[in-house]
């Protein structure tokens, strides 16, 4: 009995720790699929988080909360829309920027929130369980986010690869030219396609400030925007395997903290290397093996797309 | 109506120049808006902002010692981005390069000689080129992106400085405050101008200046550098060794983060402390573009920046207003110069919408 709460507290950690992974990773494959290269997560993510603690206290209300965190994201996807695929700037250097002003513009508001404390998501839904018994109470920290991060990319896979929309975005991802030529809006699809990675980043900054540590502290997102994104590239940009990333970034975040449960004596900072040291074995794992990213990456990532030519 | 853009035959140079300019005085008006928003007097602000810093001797020491970590970082990236390397981890080689100099100063203690500081020095360049060497290695042998790895590596520098000054490098005297002991004063920079802060370091990032525009325009490594950025098929058929150039910048770029980091803590910080920079290595990535990845452009882009942080310490404390505004201006100015560069390789015609065909 013991072993099974434990096994299931385990399960459910590592569930939740891959939920923020989960949906802002899925946003930006959508967005690279369709060949935009956005490297702004983490500022959308920031923003998305900041956003939608703050409407969650003013509404009283997390489901405000939420929408205006992916309203946020969107907004700043809009931004990063608007220089690379209006403007055709830089991706790579938009995204940075796009990150560098969520770090500041997120510190700025949030700035009178800082550690204030929110009823988070879970047991508002269920505020009736909430003295049921310890297994039952592992699984209510399963919130509906968790749950849409087990159910997106299912419907995202089937968008992707069972529909006419996934197709046409998907050939816009491949070769913006022939999709051109066929009729296709190549902007409007990228520019839709970037907004949706944006909503899925914000939503996964608010699971962070209303869900998995509920309150809002400065850079609290703490490189997970650029772990999800090297989570993209893991996935060889296939939504199956980005959970199967995620899942495995939530048990080695998880599987720290049940080490010192353990008895273990690691001091926190070293723990906390884990995450970003095992994303770079993951991207050298799969990077060595040239030929297979090519052959899986979208061909016209991040190319800007001049109809005139 | 509707915006076109027309690429251009040839890129209009005045443009590049003018973008820049055009970029500061559009997040001037930013940071303005911003300030009457917050309910402040945006010209008061402004005035705070941008020119009380400048109104002292003192006040021009600390521009110089906030511009030296941004330049030599700057420099480096800039270098790197001509061929298309992107060291995006200098916050961490700066902080790597902290560590070592420190430790080095930590380890002699009082024992030290003249040879001390430059020892210092010298561990913390080696530091800072250990940390980028890592994503030379990756990116070369296994294909693996510099972005991500100098990203995540930067993330690990921030821990690994919290574990020591929470562990193994805490001052025993220092009421369990997390940092190290101060060091001797043998182990710090001489100051340049007395009764201010100024210290070596910020000639160490005047030399880089003329030393980055020699290397980049009158030598044969520079030559290869812009080759491999602005047309790579050219320079693999020249038989330009790609990893080459890719070590040689991420090894450049690190030196310099990790110069500019031994320069910060044996200079103004005096000690090792959790947190040593304000995001100098990611500021440095805004200087790189606003000075045009040109040495003397990025000595001009830096002094800007550097000015940034510090009418931002003077407006939380004459304006009450959040540090973090400078993080928003400097965000906004990078913005506005993407944007702004779009005129050096496009003309912007405004045509009237054309019935489509089907």
């Amino acid at each position: 009995m013991h072993d099974a709460a434990m096994l299931l507290a385990v399960l459910v950690a590592t569930l939740r720790a891959a939920t923020p992974l989960v949906l802002a990773g899925l946003g930006e494959l959508v967005a690279e699929r369709a060949g935009v290269l956005n490297l702004g997560l983490e500022g959308m993510m920031l923003v998305g988080a900041v956003t939608g603690f703050i409407a969650a206290v003013a509404t009283g209300n997390l489901a405000w909360g939420l929408l205006a965190a992916m309203l946020a994201g969107a907004a700043m996807a809009a931004a990063f829309a608007f220089l690379t695929l209006g403007l055709r700037a830089n991706q790579v250097a938009t995204g940075l920027a796009l990150t560098i002003f969520g770090v500041g513009f997120s510190a700025l508001v949030g700035n009178s929130y800082q550690s204030q404390p929110i009823q988070g998501l879970a047991t508002t839904l269920f505020p009736e369980l909430s003295t049921a018994g310890p297994l039952l109470q592992q699984v209510l920290l399963i919130d509906p986010l968790v749950w849409l991060s087990l159910v997106a990319p299912v419907l995202v896979h089937r968008f992707l690869y069972r529909s006419r929309a996934g197709l046409i975005l998907r050939a816009v991802g491949e070769s913006h030219d022939v999709a051109h030529a066929f009729g296709y809006h190549v902007i409007r699809i990228r520019v839709l396609a970037t907004l949706f990675g944006g909503a899925m980043s914000g939503l996964a900054g608010a699971y962070l400030s209303l869900a998995y540590t509920p309150m809002w502290t400065e850079n609290m997102v703490a490189g997970r925007g650029w772990i999800a994104l090297a989570l993209v590239v893991f996935s060889t940009w296939k939504p199956g395997w980005l959970v199967v990333g995620a899942w495995l970034f939530g048990f080695v975040t998880i599987a720290g903290f049940q080490a010192e449960a353990l008895g273990l004596s690691v001091s926190p900072q070293l723990l906390a290397t884990l995450p970003y040291l095992s994303t770079i074995i993951v991207l050298v794992l799969i990077s060595r093996d040239r030929v297979r990213l090519k052959l899986n990456a979208p061909a016209a990532l991040g190319k800007p797309f001049n109809p005139a030519a | 109506m509707r915006l076109s853009l027309e690429p251009r035959t040839s890129p209009w140079p005045l443009m590049s120049a003018l973008a820049p300019l055009l970029a500061v005085a559009l997040a001037t008006l930013g940071a303005g808006i911003l300030f009457a928003l917050m309910g402040r007097d945006p010209l008061a602000a402004l005035h705070a902002l941008f020119l009380s810093p400048l109104d002292s001797v003192n006040g021009l020491a600390e521009l110089a010692l906030k511009a030296t970590p941004l330049l030599l970082c700057a420099i480096g990236i800039a270098i790197g981005v001509r061929a298309n390397v992107w060291n995006i981890g200098a916050e961490g080689q700066f902080i790597i390069g902290a560590i070592c100099g420190g430790g080095v100063a930590l380890y002699f203690g009082p024992d030290g000689g003249w040879w001390l500081l430059p020892l210092m020095l010298l561990a913390g360049v080696a530091g800072g080129m250990a940390w980028a060497a890592v994503a030379a290695f990756l990116r070369t042998r296994f294909n693996a992106h510099e972005i991500l790895v100098t990203l995540m590596l930067s993330y690990t520098a921030v821990q690994v400085l919290g574990w020591l000054v929470h562990g193994p490098w805490q001052d025993p005297e220092g009421f369990n405050f997390p940092q190290t002991p101060l060091f001797e004063p043998g182990a710090l920079l001489p100051v340049l101008i007395e009764g201010t802060r100024v210290n070596l370091g910020a000639v160490f990032a005047l030399l880089s200046v003329p030393l980055g525009s020699l290397l980049l325009g009158r030598m044969m490594v520079g030559f290869r550098i812009r080759v491999v950025g602005l047309a790579p098929g050219a320079a693999r058929y020249a038989g330009f060794s790609e990893a080459g150039t890719v070590w040689f910048c991420l090894l450049l770029s690190g030196g310099l983060a990790g110069l500019a980091g031994i320069c910060e803590v044996a200079g103004p910080i005096g000690q090792l402390l959790p947190v040593i920079s304000p995001g100098y290595g990611f500021a440095a990535i805004i200087v790189a573009f606003l000075g045009r990845l040109h040495p003397v452009g990025i000595l001009f882009a830096a002094l800007l920046m550097a000015l940034l942080y510090l009418g931002g310490e003077g407006l939380q404390i004459s304006q009450q207003l959040p540090l973090a505004v400078t993080g928003v201006i400097q965000g906004m100015l990078l913005f506005f110069l993407l944007g702004a560069d779009v005129f050096i390789g496009y003309r912007v015609r405004i045509v009237p919408r054309t019935p489509r065909h089907a």
